[in-house]
């Protein structure tokens, strides 16, 4: 089943404009907070109103600014799996999951939410009320509420934001192997790479309102290709640049560089980016070199970072990070030659 | 002693009760979704009941439903009834300086309520009617029985505006409140007394009901408002 998903919305200040499509299997939503996920789901689901554009779900028309069409919510059927998983807090586990059977006479009811629950391992715990259970039983409850109602697409909206790490790492799985059994489509919103990367074989990287296209994931970390895909990916190390005229270089001012990169510009891009991890000290016959302060050395957990600041650059640039050994003697106020490898540097818009 | 004025009471109260219920979750639920401009106006237009002195709001309503008065005059024409000096005619009196009480308080439960709820409710396919009586009210209904006792317990205590709106008929518009009074300014102080006490009890069971209410809610784990 596919899902066709082109709005506009402003909404205050601030600019929607979303644009994918995915089929079968999950597509995740990433960006940073704040950026338009939740609410291009709202759009999606019929509880926020697009300003324009066109959302077709498996050949059906759900909203259509031009022709007029605006489905309810209630005719969607669009599962929704919200951040706190609004739960209705007056009915157990069981009418919880009953409410979403549509449609179904007593018995089918009754029949459907024993199915369900237990499907998703909520057996003996029927007759408890939402606040009675954990955070991954709670999930798990308005997961099998969203499949009572059997719906065509389900709308994951930062489905782990309201648990515990620990918890996450041993629900992650179960959701998916929901997902995995669900015929159709599924949109997993969220800000985390790594949890997309587990999940989504798709991505859609968003910023400040606008989506970017729809990619393979497992190309994302490698190939970023704009400034906030790169930062998702964990490449630290952004700076604005330009080609320098004639040389085939590119000039990057806050550096204070004129750098050669082994991917050729794009039309479109103004940034270069390198991850921390490629950073090393400069032998004589490096090209790419900067003169660096070293500004402050940081202990990780399993690494020490280097906070650089380029000589030539601006002095409120921000400052590069370099991914050194635990323990390597660097003394803060030392100056150091780094070099910063061409086939290393990516090219981002 | 003549029990009419504890029966009078009781039903004006209890009647009053039922269309304030209604009338005030109507108006709640409305004015909460409203825009600023409007839900700022009508706010102040349906709380000034409930500041205004007793007297003033039935001064108001004998302007509006006196049998010389617009719309006394009308329902006098049309149907021959007079509009004030029955024992209904209290029912507007307790309606109108009561309603605010249940007007404020289930207009805040309702702003208190977690919209996604209502949400979720209609991707699952619920209609609109099932998740305003179904989840809506359950989950507010700690404010709206507040109000709703508070709105009877008002109702039951009204004196200024019912005695100026019902007068004091023995045996067909006399309540507690104007019993009383009248009572006393006859200078039959003990039964005036007997019927303080009897009011005195009514309002204390009444509040003793809703403690208990309370602590049942409380008491019953999982049950109640997130």
């Amino acid at each position: 089943m596919a899902l066709e998903v082109d709005v506009e919305k402003t909404y205050g200040a601030f600019r929607l404009e979303a644009s994918f499509r995915t089929e079968g299997e999950p597509l995740a939503l990433l960006g940073p907070s704040g950026c338009g996920k939740s609410l291009t789901l709202k759009c999606i689901a019929g509880i926020q109103r697009p300003d324009r554009g066109r959302i077709v779900l498996d050949g059906q028309v759900l909203f259509d600014s031009a022709a007029r069409i605006d489905l309810p919510p209630q005719r969607r059927r669009v599962g929704y799996l919200f951040q706190q998983y609004a739960l209705f807090p007056h009915m157990t586990v069981a009418e919880n999951i009953a409410a979403g059977c549509r449609g179904l006479g007593r018995e089918e009811r009754k029949k459907r939410t024993a199915e369900l629950a237990a499907m998703l391992r909520l057996e003996g715990l029927e007759g408890l009320r939402p606040r009675q259970l954990s955070g991954g039983q709670q999930q798990r409850t308005a997961l099998a509420r969203i499949l009572a109602s059997e719906p065509r697409a389900i709308l994951l909206d930062e489905p782990f934001s309201a648990l515990d790490g620990h918890l996450k790492w041993q629900l992650e799985p179960e959701l998916k192997d929901v997902l995995d059994g669900f015929a159709g489509a599924a949109v997993w919103v969220t800000h985390d790479l790594e949890e997309a990367y587990r999940n989504c074989p798709r991505v859609c990287v968003m910023e400040a309102g606008r989506t970017g296209p729809v990619r393979d994931m497992a190309a994302l970390p490698s190939d970023p290709r704009t400034v906030v895909a790169a930062r998702l990916t964990g490449c630290r190390n952004c700076a604005a640049a330009e080609p320098e005229a004639g040389t085939g270089r590119l000039r990057v001012p806050q550096w204070g560089a004129s750098l050669r990169a082994a991917a050729p510009w794009r039309a479109g891009a103004r940034a270069v980016g390198i991850r921390e991890e490629c950073l090393r000290p400069a032998a004589e016959e490096d090209e790419n070199v900067l003169d660096c302060a070293v500004v402050r050395r940081v202990e990780d957990v399993s690494a020490g970072v280097l906070l650089l600041r380029p000589r030539g650059g601006g002095p409120d640039a921000p400052l590069l990070r370099m991914k050194v050994e635990k323990g390597a003697a660097l003394p803060e106020g030392d100056t150091l030659r780094v070099v910063l490898p061409p086939e290393d540097i990516l090219i981002l818009e | 002693m003549d029990w009419f004025p504890l029966y009078n009471s009781l039903r004006i109260a209890a009647i009053s009760t039922v269309v304030i219920f209604f009338l005030g979750i109507f108006a709640a639920y409305y004015i909460a979704k409203a825009p600023r401009l409007v839900k700022g106006t009508l706010d102040v237009a349906l709380t000034l009941p409930l500041v205004l002195p007793p007297t003033v709001m039935g001064y108001l309503l004998l302007r509006l439903l006196g049998p010389n008065r617009l719309i006394g005059q009308w329902v006098l024409e049309q149907f021959g009834v007079k509009m004030v000096m029955t024992w209904w005619s209290a029912i507007f009196a307790t309606v109108a300086v009561a309603f605010p009480l249940m007007y404020r308080t289930a207009r805040g439960a309702f702003e208190s309520f977690d919209e996604t709820l209502a949400q979720a409710g209609k991707t699952l396919g619920l209609s609109n009617a099932y998740i305003f009586w179904r989840i809506r009210m359950p989950v507010c209904r700690q404010g709206i029985l507040a109000g709703t006792v508070l709105s009877f317990a008002r109702a039951l205590g009204e004196y200024g505006a019912t005695s100026m709106i019902a007068g004091y008929t023995p045996g067909r518009t006399a309540t507690i409140s104007t019993t009383v009074y009248q009572l006393w300014r006859t200078g039959d102080d003990a039964l005036a007394f007997r019927w303080v006490l009897v009011n005195v009890a009514i309002s204390a069971v009444v509040l003793l009901a809703v403690n208990m209410l309370e602590r049942r809610e409380k008491a019953v784990p999982g049950k109640g408002v997130r």
